[in-house]
C-alpha cells in the first residue's frame, strides 16, 4: 500500500511527472528561442512562471458558473496523470495494466481537451467561446488519425493492453520499423492535441487572445499550464511506448536513461516542428487531417495487416 | 444553425499594436460584417502645431509615427521650404532621400515580421527583425537615433555623411540584399505561408481605386501609382528605379510587392551613394516664414503621405494638415474583412501596415441652431479636458502646466 | 520547389550558432559614437540668450541667471526628446550631446539635472530656485 502511494505521488507518479514536464517545457522553449536566434529562458523559468501564477489571485468571471470554472483545471490534471500510470515506461510493465487499457488511456487523454472546451465554454467570454469551439473542432480532426495509428500498432501485437504491446515488440524487436509512418502521424496528431505549433489554433493569440484560457488566471491557469506540461510527457511516453519500443529488457537504470532520451527526442521534434511552420487556419487544419492524415493512418493499418499476414505466420 | 455574434476586436487586443476598435459580426468563424471605429488615440498634433514654431513642429510632426517618422518630417519641411522659397543644396537632398530609403527598408522588414507574427509564424518575425537591426544601426549611425532620426532641418539636413559611413552602408546593402533574396524564396516556397496569405483580403483593382487605397496596398492590386515617380521630390528625379506592382490583389500580393520594393530600395540607395554630390548640406532658414500655403506629397513606406501647411508670416504656422497613408487605406480594410474567416482578420488588418495613431483625427461638428464657434485655443482645450475628466472623477488640475 | 518547413535548415544552423541577442543588464553593447543622448551644459560658454529655451520642442531646458554672467541650466530628462535642437540653436556652443542613454530613474525628481556655473563672488551661496 505504501509502495503504491509512493509510486503514485512521487516516482514515477505525480512529482516525477511535474519535474519532467517542467524540464520538457524548458527544453521546448529553449529550442524554440535558439531556433529564432534568441537567448531563451533560464532553466528555472517554468518553475518561476508557475510560482508567479500560483501567487496571484484567482478571478472568476461574474457570468461564469464558478464551480465548473474552478473544477476544470483539476479534472484535466487528474486525468492526464492517471493516463500516465497505464503506460509502460522503461520496462515492459506499466504501473497498472489490464486487458483493454489502451482504450482507457486514449479516453483519459481526451479528457484534458474536453476540459479546455468546457472551461472556455463556462467562462462565457466571447473569445473563450470561440476558443472552446475551435478546441472541439480540432479534437475531431486529430483524434481519429491518432486512434487509428495506435490501434494499428495494437493490431500487429494482437492485444488491447499497452503493456502487452511493449512485450510483443520486445519479443519481435525489428517490427517497430513498420510503424514509422504511424509514428509520424502520431507526432502531428500530438501537436494538435497539445495545441502547439502550427495547430495552436484554439489559442491563437492574435485572433482570439488566449482562446479557452482567456478568462483564466492565477492558480487555475497555473494548473492548466501544468496540465499541458504533463500532457506533453504523457503523450510523448505513449508514442514512445507504442512506436519506439526498444531498450526495454535492459537493467532499470539504463532503461530509464533510454526512456528519458526517447521522450526528449519527441519533445525536441515537436519544438522544431512548431518553429518551422506557420499556424494553420481551422478549415485548413480539418482539411489537412481528413484529407491526408486519416487516409495515411488507414494505410498504416493496411501495412500492419499485411505484415501480420505475411511475416507473423 | 450558425448563430450571429458580434465580437469586439479592440480597443485592446493582441492583434492590434495600437488602440482601434473593430466590431465584427460573426457567423461561426465567418465575418459577415466589420465596422471600424477610430479615435482612441487622437493626440491633437495638428492643433498643437499651430501653437509652436516651425522648428518645434519639425520634431512634433516627426513623432506622428514611430516607423515612418522621416516621412512626416520630410513632407512637412518640403511644404515649408516651398513657401519660404528655399533652395535645398543637392547633397542635403541626397541625404534626405538616403534616409527615406533606409526607412523604407526598415519599415518593410518590420512589416514582414509583423505579418509572420499575425499568421502565427514567430520564427519569421525573429529573423526579419534580426536583419532589420542592420538598418537600424545604420540609421543610428548616420542620424544619431534609431527612430525619430531628427535629420531634417528647414532648408536641408542636420548631419553630413562621411565616406566611411558610405562604405559601411554599401556593405550592409549587400548583406541585406542576400537576406531579402532568401525571404523572397521563403515567401514563394513555404506552403504554410502561401496558404495563409493567398486569396486572403482580396481587393480588386477597381475597388482599390474606388476606396482610394495607396501605397503597397494599391500597388498589389495593380494600381500603378507611386509619388516618387509621378511627382518626384528630393533626389528621386535623378534616380532610376522601377515601381513594383502585382496583380494578386491579396495579402500575398502585398507581401510580394513589399519584398520586391526592398530590392528596389537597395538599388536606389546604391545609386544615391555613388552619385552623391559634394557641397553644403543645408541653407539657413528664416525664423519667420512668409505668408503662403503649400501642399506636399511624399511616398511613405505605407503609401502616399500628404501635408498641407499654411503660413501667415509669423514664427508659427497658421494651419498644418496631415493625411497619413493609413487614413486612405482604412476603408479598404472593412471591405476586405467582409466574408473572410476570423483567423484571417489579424493579417488582413496588418496587411495595410496600419498606423492608427497617425490616422486619428478630430472633427468639429457645428450645431447650426446654436451659435457656438467650434474653435478652441490650446489653453481652453486643456481647461475643457481637465473639467471633463473631473466630471469622471479624475483630477488633473494640479498637474504642472506645460 | 514548394513545400512546408522551408526554413528548417536556417533554424537548425541558428540553434548551433551564438544567439543574436544578449541578456541586457549583464551584457551591454557600447553606444554608437554618433548617438544623441543626454544633453550636457557648459556654463562657461553660456551668454544667457535663451534661444535654446525658445527652440526646445519639449520645454525641457530652463536657463536661469544666478549671478553676474553666470547661468544655470535645468534639463528635465523626462521631458527631453533628445533631438539636440538646443545644441544646434545655441550660438555659443554652450550645449552638447553625450552618448549617455541609460537615464531611467525611479524617482521623478532625479530626472531633473541641474548644472550651474561657478559664482565669482563668495558672498552669494544660497541655492537659486528655478520656477
Ligand atoms: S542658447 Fe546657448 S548661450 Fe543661449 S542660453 Fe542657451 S545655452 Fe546659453
Ligand atoms: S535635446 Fe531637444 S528636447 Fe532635449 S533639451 Fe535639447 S532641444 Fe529640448
Amino acid at each position: 500500500m505504501g509502495q503504491a502511494i509512493y509510486n503514485i505521488l512521487v516516482f514515477p507518479g505525480l512529482f516525477f511527472l511535474i519535474l519532467f514536464g517542467w524540464a520538457a517545457e524548458f527544453i521546448d522553449r529553449k529550442i524554440y528561442a535558439r531556433g529564432q536566434k534568441r537567448v531563451g529562458p533560464p532553466w528555472y523559468q517554468p518553475v518561476a512562471d508557475f510560482i508567479k501564477l500560483a501567487a496571484k489571485e484567482d478571478i472568476v468571471p461574474e457570468e461564469a458558473s464558478a464551480t465548473s470554472f474552478k473544477l476544470m483545471p483539476l479534472i484535466a490534471m487528474a486525468s492526464a496523470v492517471t493516463a500516465f500510470f497505464y503506460i509502460p515506461l522503461w520496462t515492459t510493465e506499466a504501473l497498472f495494466s489490464f486487458y483493454g487499457d489502451i482504450i482507457v488511456v486514449m479516453y483519459l487523454l481526451t479528457i484534458p481537451t474536453l476540459t479546455f472546451f468546457l472551461g472556455g465554454w463556462y467562462s462565457r467570454s466571447l473569445y473563450s467561446t470561440i476558443g472552446a469551439m475551435r478546441t472541439l473542432t480540432q479534437l475531431f480532426a486529430y483524434e481519429v488519425p491518432l486512434f487509428v495509428v495506435i490501434l494499428a500498432s495494437a493490431l500487429l501485437a494482437n492485444t488491447w493492453s499497452l503493456s502487452e504491446i511493449t512485450k510483443f515488440y520486445a519479443l519481435h524487436p525489428h517490427l517497430w520499423i513498420f510503424n514509422l509512418l504511424g509514428f509520424g502521424i502520431g507526432i502531428i496528431a500530438l501537436l494538435g492535441k497539445l495545441e502547439k505549433g502550427p495547430f495552436d489554433i484554439p489559442e491563437a493569440e492574435t485572433e482570439i487572445v488566449a482562446g479557452s484560457f482567456t478568462e483564466y488566471g492565477g492558480r487555475l491557469l497555473a494548473f492548466f499550464r501544468l496540465t499541458l506540461d504533463i500532457e506533453v510527457i504523457v503523450g510523448a511516453s505513449l508514442l514512445a511506448a507504442v512506436f519506439l519500443p526498444f531498450g526495454l529488457n535492459l537493467t532499470p537504470a539504463i532503461g530509464f536513461v533510454i526512456y528519458i532520451i526517447k521522450v526528449l527526442f519527441i519533445v525536441i521534434l515537436l519544438a522544431v516542428l512548431r518553429t518551422i511552420l506557420a499556424r494553420f487556419r481551422i478549415d485548413q487544419m480539418l482539411d489537412f487531417c481528413w484529407r491526408y492524415l486519416a487516409p495515411l493512418a488507414f494505410i498504416q493499418i493496411l501495412i500492419n495487416l499485411l505484415v501480420k499476414g505475411l511475416l507473423l505466420r | 444553425m450558425p448563430k450571429k455574434v458580434r465580437i469586439p476586436v479592440g480597443p485592446q487586443h493582441p492583434a492590434l499594436k495600437e488602440p482601434v476598435s473593430f466590431s465584427l459580426e460573426l457567423s461561426g468563424e465567418r465575418i459577415l460584417e466589420a465596422t471600424i471605429r477610430l479615435g482612441y488615440n487622437h493626440r491633437g498634433i495638428e492643433k498643437a502645431c499651430e501653437e509652436r514654431s516651425y522648428i518645434q513642429d519639425l520634431y512634433l510632426l516627426e513623432r506622428i509615427c514611430g516607423i515612418c517618422s522621416h516621412s512626416h518630417s520630410t513632407c512637412f519641411v518640403q511644404a515649408v521650404e516651398e513657401i519660404a522659397k528655399l533652395e535645398v543644396p543637392k547633397r542635403g537632398l541626397y541625404i534626405r532621400t538616403l534616409i527615406a530609403e533606409l526607412e523604407r527598408v526598415h519599415s518593410h522588414l518590420l512589416w514582414l515580421g509583423v505579418a509572420g507574427h499575425e499568421i502565427g509564424f514567430d520564427t519569421l518575425l525573429m529573423f526579419t527583425w534580426n536583419d532589420r537591426e542592420i538598418v537600424m544601426d545604420l540609421l543610428a549611425e548616420t542620424t544619431g537615433n534609431r527612430v525619430n532620426y531628427g535629420i531634417n532641418s528647414i532648408g536641408g539636413v542636420r548631419r553630413d555623411i562621411t565616406d566611411e559611413q558610405i562604405k559601411k552602408i554599401m556593405k550592409a546593402m549587400d548583406t541585406l540584399e542576400e537576406r531579402t533574396k532568401y525571404y523572397i524564396k521563403i515567401a514563394t516556397e513555404e506552403t504554410t505561408i502561401i496558404q495563409r496569405l493567398s486569396g486572403v483580403g482580396v481587393l480588386s483593382h477597381d475597388d482599390a481605386v474606388k476606396l482610394g487605397a495607396v501605397g503597397p496596398t494599391a500597388r498589389a492590386s495593380s494600381v500603378d501609382r507611386d509619388v516618387r515617380r509621378d511627382d518626384p521630390y528630393a533626389a528621386y528625379g535623378e534616380i532610376k528605379f522601377k515601381v513594383i506592382t502585382d496583380n494578386h490583389n491579396d495579402v500575398y500580393g502585398r507581401t510580394i510587392v513589399r519584398v520586391l520594393e526592398l530590392m528596389e530600395s537597395y538599388n536606389i540607395i546604391r545609386q544615391l551613394l555613388q552619385n552623391i554630390p559634394a557641397g553644403p548640406i543645408a541653407v539657413k532658414a528664416p525664423r519667420k516664414i512668409p505668408a503662403g500655403e503649400a501642399l506636399s506629397r511624399y511616398e511613405a513606406p505605407r503609401g502616399e503621405d500628404v501635408h498641407y501647411v499654411k503660413s501667415n508670416g509669423t514664427e508659427n504656422p497658421e494651419r498644418v494638415k496631415v493625411r497619413a497613408p493609413t487614413l486612405a487605406n482604412i476603408q479598404a480594410v472593412a471591405h476586405m474583412l467582409k466574408d473572410r474567416y476570423l483567423a484571417d482578420m489579424p493579417i488582413i488588418i496588418a496587411a495595410i501596415d496600419p498606423c492608427f495613431s497617425c490616422t486619428d483625427r478630430a472633427i468639429t461638428v457645428k450645431d447650426l441652431g446654436q451659435k457656438s464657434e467650434g474653435l478652441m485655443q490650446w489653453g481652453d482645450l486643456r481647461k475643457y479636458s481637465i473639467e471633463w475628466y473631473k466630471g469622471k472623477g479624475i483630477d488633473f488640475s494640479n498637474l504642472k502646466k506645460i | 520547389m514548394k513545400g512546408p518547413g522551408r526554413m528548417l535548415q536556417l533554424i537548425l544552423e541558428s540553434i548551433l550558432k551564438k544567439p543574436s541577442t544578449v541578456s541586457y543588464p549583464k551584457f551591454k553593447e557600447a553606444p554608437l559614437k554618433s548617438l544623441r543622448g543626454a544633453i550636457a551644459f557648459i556654463p562657461e560658454n553660456c551668454i544667457g540668450c535663451k534661444i535654446c529655451m525658445k527652440d526646445c520642442p519639449a520645454g525641457a531646458i530652463i536657463i536661469t541667471k544666478i549671478g553676474e554672467k553666470v547661468f544655470q541650466a535645468e534639463i528635465d530628462l523626462s521631458k527631453c526628446i533628445y533631438c539636440a535642437q538646443c545644441v544646434d540653436s545655441c550660438p555659443k556652443k554652450a550645449l552638447e550631446y553625450t552618448t549617455q542613454f541609460e537615464l531611467a530613474a525611479l524617482d521623478k525628481n532625479k530626472l531633473k539635472v541641474t548644472t550651474s556655473g561657478k559664482l565669482q563672488t563668495t558672498t552669494q551661496n544660497e541655492t537659486p530656485k528655478s520656477e
